[in-house]
């Protein structure tokens, strides 16, 4: 049951939403599903490590045309997954590297997974963009917008 | 936790600003002074999550925006005369706090600014299923700006798009009938003032979030057949043109 930290960066480098989350696919018995599994010392530096692979996603951003860029960093056994908006918004998931085996057909498996996972993401981005109470940039408060990122998370994660 | 006011990053403006004790309701929510913590997944929210069970969060909850289709192919259609009127009282709402022709000039940009920012990412979102490319190169962008952003808004693509031939930052976009300002008479001792500011923000703003920083303005160029024939002249900013050179290469 592999953790995972998704965050919504904004134009100026800030955090717009973020959410802390473990797979609902094969629960353990132990705790919460869904609940994330990251130990307090990874914890406290997620933010660290999603906002360091910003720089290469704006490497990334001039390079590719596609939405999903992809596995853009690593670090310390952390994947970063990255995907930016036409408004140049990003949104990034980090997440601990699977260890067993048929690890290649995990991570095609993810790459479609991740990508759905994003383009879901984005629609509810702009729903929330083009609500006139809501100006890029802000931080995304709504619960309706919450609870909708979490269930998404859990038909794809 | 603290009782002092502590700083919020992420709120730039907004209705009411999140503190640290405020907690979500029924665990949703994200508050951004308290980061993951704020909508952990908990015991009842997870009871939520799984059963899939209707709750109301908002008062709005029952017809969230968040529920309706974004990707609508149907075409709506609007009558002009209500969007002049709206544009007409727009208009006039701004003039009368302006203080001067520029000043009018200026925030009808600056209203054209935000719809431009919202328009670029919900053409761009519609457009996936037919291409799912990222606009990168600066000549893209200003074609899918007056082909299809401009097709999105005013039901058909912009007249012209020509790059000056002296000048090599500006462009020109040219709409022979822009539809916004079609039944706006510029009194004479208003100077050149072209109400078409807010068209020329909306090509700003898309322009500026999507990371080709420019200055657009509005310009009329009347001919003996086309009266309200404007000019949207775009001043691309230096480094956009820098970053071009240096990424203008194959794709990898």
């Amino acid at each position: 049951m592999a953790s995972y930290y998704f965050t919504i960066i904004g134009t100026l480098d800030r955090p717009l939403y973020e959410l802390e989350f473990a797979s609902f696919k094969n629960p353990t018995a132990q705790g919460v599903p869904g609940k994330s599994q990251f130990s307090a010392s990874v914890k406290e530096i997620l933010p660290f490590i999603a906002n360091s692979s910003l720089d290469v996603v704006e490497d990334a951003q001039w390079n590719s045309n596609q939405f999903h860029l992809g596995k853009i960093d690593a670090f310390f056994g952390l994947q970063v997954n990255g995907y930016i908006t036409q408004g140049n918004i990003k949104f990034l998931l980090c997440y601990e590297t699977p260890t067993n085996a048929n690890l290649a057909l995990h991570a095609k498996q993810d790459d479609t997974t991740l990508k759905q996972f994003f383009n879901e993401v984005n629609d509810l981005y702009v729903k929330c963009l083009l609500n006139p109470f809501y100006s890029v940039n802000d931080a995304i408060t709504s619960p309706d917008f919450d609870l909708r990122v979490k269930l998404i998370v859990r038909k794809y994660l | 936790m603290s009782e002092e006011e502590i700083i919020l990053p992420s709120i730039a403006s907004g209705v009411k600003s999140l503190t640290v004790n405020d907690r979500p309701m029924h665990e949703f929510g994200y508050n951004p002074s308290l980061g993951p913590h704020s909508n952990e997944i908990t015991e009842s929210s997870l009871n939520i999550l799984l059963n899939r069970k209707t709750i109301s969060l908002t008062p709005t909850s029952t017809h969230s925006i968040y529920d309706r289709n974004i990707l609508g192919t149907k075409k709506h259609e609007l009558s002009i005369s209500s969007l002049s009127f709206l544009f007409g009282e727009v208009v006039s709402w701004s003039h009368r706090s302006s203080k001067g022709i520029q000043d009018l000039e200026n925030r009808l940009n600056g209203l054209g600014y935000k719809i431009g920012q919202r328009t670029l990412e919900l053409v761009k979102l519609r457009e996936r299923f037919k291409n799912t490319k990222r606009e990168i190169r600066l000549v893209e962008m200003l074609q899918f700006i007056h082909s299809t952003l401009w097709k999105a808004l005013f039901g058909e693509s912009a007249n012209e798009l020509e790059r000056s031939q002296d000048i090599n930052n500006e462009y020109m976009i040219t709409d022979n009938c822009p539809l916004m300002a079609k039944f706006i008479n510029i009194p004479k001792d208003y100077g050149n003032l072209n109400c078409s500011a807010l068209t020329a923000g909306i090509i700003e703003g898309a322009l500026d979030s999507a990371g080709f920083y420019a200055h657009v303005s509005a310009h009329s160029v009347p001919t003996d057949y086309m009266p309200q024939r404007t000019v949207f002249l775009i001043k691309v900013e230096e480094e956009v043109l820098i970053r071009e050179d240096l990424r203008g290469g194959p794709m990898n």
